[in-house]
């Protein structure tokens, strides 16, 4: 089964990462290697500040463009990851190994599969 | 007629769980496995007053359910996925066992209860799902000992075991790693239907004391299973409390407290039993805080009154369960059972410091009006109940509260 980790903290956060900074970068590349050999890694990215979000509708046919993202919270999706596991427990595990799990939440979802 | 749906219901309360775990294991679906179990019972009423009642009506119950779900896979066409194929090919190699009636259903139960205590599911969920499927109790039964209406209660089963299905939740015995963790959720879901048999006793009382009785069962099996110290610790502290449920109540339904209960009405065999399941977990030396809890209990249970109950015990075991449990509640109790070593004052101190966190909790003061009648400090005492009946919606132990405020006056 694949499933989506989005990562969700809120902006700033990062702060509290004992180490800092580089410390985060450093455990997201180890998990990124760890996941990579487990072969549990399908793709992952992380995403520009929320300050960069648009978030569109389209109305009647008519685009309606808001500066922000969808829901204003404290909390924001701010990267992800598509992993390949065996049932949720795996997919619990790997999560819990994201450096965000320590100061932030990750949610985990599979993906739809539809039947041909 | 009478006599066969009397062995075909005593056959699915007794084995219910084991077939319905038996089945999900070989379907990979709760839906289809509860379906084929219900068309089995169907068929049976159909077969067994022509061929007779089986001699294994269990087995045969688990046979039939089996054909009935492989014939509609088959049917259903749209469904020959890869999987599919799969199962109906791991079926066919199992013929054998299909053709004969009086064999033991593989027990997959302990995968059944992992899964349905898995803590991706609400408590609420885990709760409901387990007594569904593992005591094969009726949605109405579970609704009514929760007090929830049945198309509630439906509701939270059907969503828990549509989330069982897509959100990957596998039906496995959890890995070494996780498996003390979730061993303590499960610990704890059984604990939580135990306790629902008791938090309100008002009508409904059969209802609730089957309750308590299919949680004691549910420990029992789980210790079968997977033989914990803290899960005989569990099933030994349920089987100390409700050894001492006749004495619970007078004959007019009114609460008797624990140093008043006649002890004669305890049920001193279970008590006997519990005990000796005690001493063997206890000797494994891995302590926690339901085998604690127990020995509390036992305590109790052993005592000839409540004059001659070994307090200096129940103290220290009240402490060693404060490091696994620092919670106000489990202090107040520390408090309590020192106080009965002789010094209420003393108590009364530390209660004072409990308060804040405690104001909303009725046996808080109901416990320093205790200490207050031990003072002779009855204008403090009658405050201190008529705090504890304002806490409560519990008739009975308003009745109780409310007696014992009126003999102060």
């Amino acid at each position: 089964m694949q499933f989506m980790a989005l990562i969700y903290n809120a902006e700033g956060s990062e702060a509290s990462y004992e180490g800092g900074m580089e410390k985060i970068m450093a455990d997201y590349w180890q998990f990124g290697e760890e996941a990579k050999a487990a072969g549990v890694m399908v793709t992952g990215d992380a995403l520009e500040a929320v300050s960069t979000a648009t978030s569109i509708r389209v109305r009647n046919g008519k685009a309606d463009l808001t500066d922000g993202p969808f829901a204003e919270t404290k909390e924001q999706l701010g990267g992800y990851y598509l992993l390949e596991c065996k049932d949720l427990d795996q997919a619990i595990e790997w999560a819990q190994k994201i450096p965000t799990a320590k100061y932030g939440t990750i949610e985990v979802r599979p993906v739809m599969v539809f039947e041909k | 007629m009478i006599e066969l749906e009397t062995h075909l219901t005593r056959a699915l309360r007794k084995s219910s769980g084991r077939i319905l775990a038996s089945l999900i294991k070989s379907f990979g679906d709760f839906d289809k496995a509860e379906d084929a179990l219900q068309d089995a019972a169907a068929e049976a009423l159909r077969v067994w007053p022509q061929k007779g009642i089986p001699d294994n009506p269990a087995a045969w119950l688990h046979t039939a359910a089996k054909r009935r779900a492989i014939d509609k896979i088959r049917k259903d066409t749209r469904h020959h996925s890869k999987e599919t194929q799969q199962i109906l090919l791991d079926l066919d190699a199992n013929k054998e066992d299909m053709a004969e009636t009086d064999y033991d259903i593989p027990d997959e139960r302990l995968r059944l209860i992992f899964t349905c205590c898995h803590p991706a599911l609400s408590p609420e969920a885990q709760l409901a799902l387990t007594l569904r499927t593992l005591g094969g109790l009726t949605v109405r039964e579970i609704a009514r000992a929760f007090l929830s209406s049945e198309p509630a209660m439906l509701q939270r089963i059907t969503r828990a075991k549509k989330k069982i299905r897509d959100a990957g939740i596998p039906y496995e015995i959890p890995k070494v790693e996780q498996l003390a963790e979730r061993r303590q959720i499960v610990q704890k879901t059984i604990y939580l239907i135990f306790n629902e048999s008791y938090s309100a006793f008002e009508g409904q009382t059969l209802t609730r004391k089957d309750l308590a009785n299919e949680a004691i069962r549910l420990a029992a099996l789980l210790f079968r299973l997977d033989p914990h110290p803290e899960t005989g610790g569990l099933l030994a502290l349920m089987q100390f409390t409700n050894a001492r449920h006749a004495a619970r109540t007078d004959e007019n339904g009114q609460m008797v407290s624990l140093e008043q209960q006649n002890r004669g009405l305890w049920d001193h065999e279970t008590i006997h039993q519990a005990n000796e399941m005690l001493v063997v977990q206890f000797k494994q030396g891995k302590f926690g805080p339901y085998q604690l809890q127990a020995a509390i209990s036992g305590l109790h249970c052993q005592a000839t009154s409540w004059a001659t109950t070994d307090w200096q015990q129940i103290v220290a075991l009240y402490h060693a369960l404060t490091a696994f449990d620092p919670s106000p509640v489990v202090q107040l109790n520390a408090t309590m059972a020192q106080a009965n070593l002789g010094n209420p004052i003393q108590a009364l101190k530390e209660l004072s410091l409990l308060e804040d966190e405690l104001v909303a909790y009725q046996p808080f003061y109901a416990a320093r009006a205790e200490m207050h009648i031990m003072l002779k400090d009855k204008d403090a005492a009658r405050a201190d109940l008529a705090k504890a009946i304002a806490l409560t919606s519990n008739k009975v132990e308003i009745q109780f509260l409310q007696a014992k405020h009126d003999t102060l006056l």
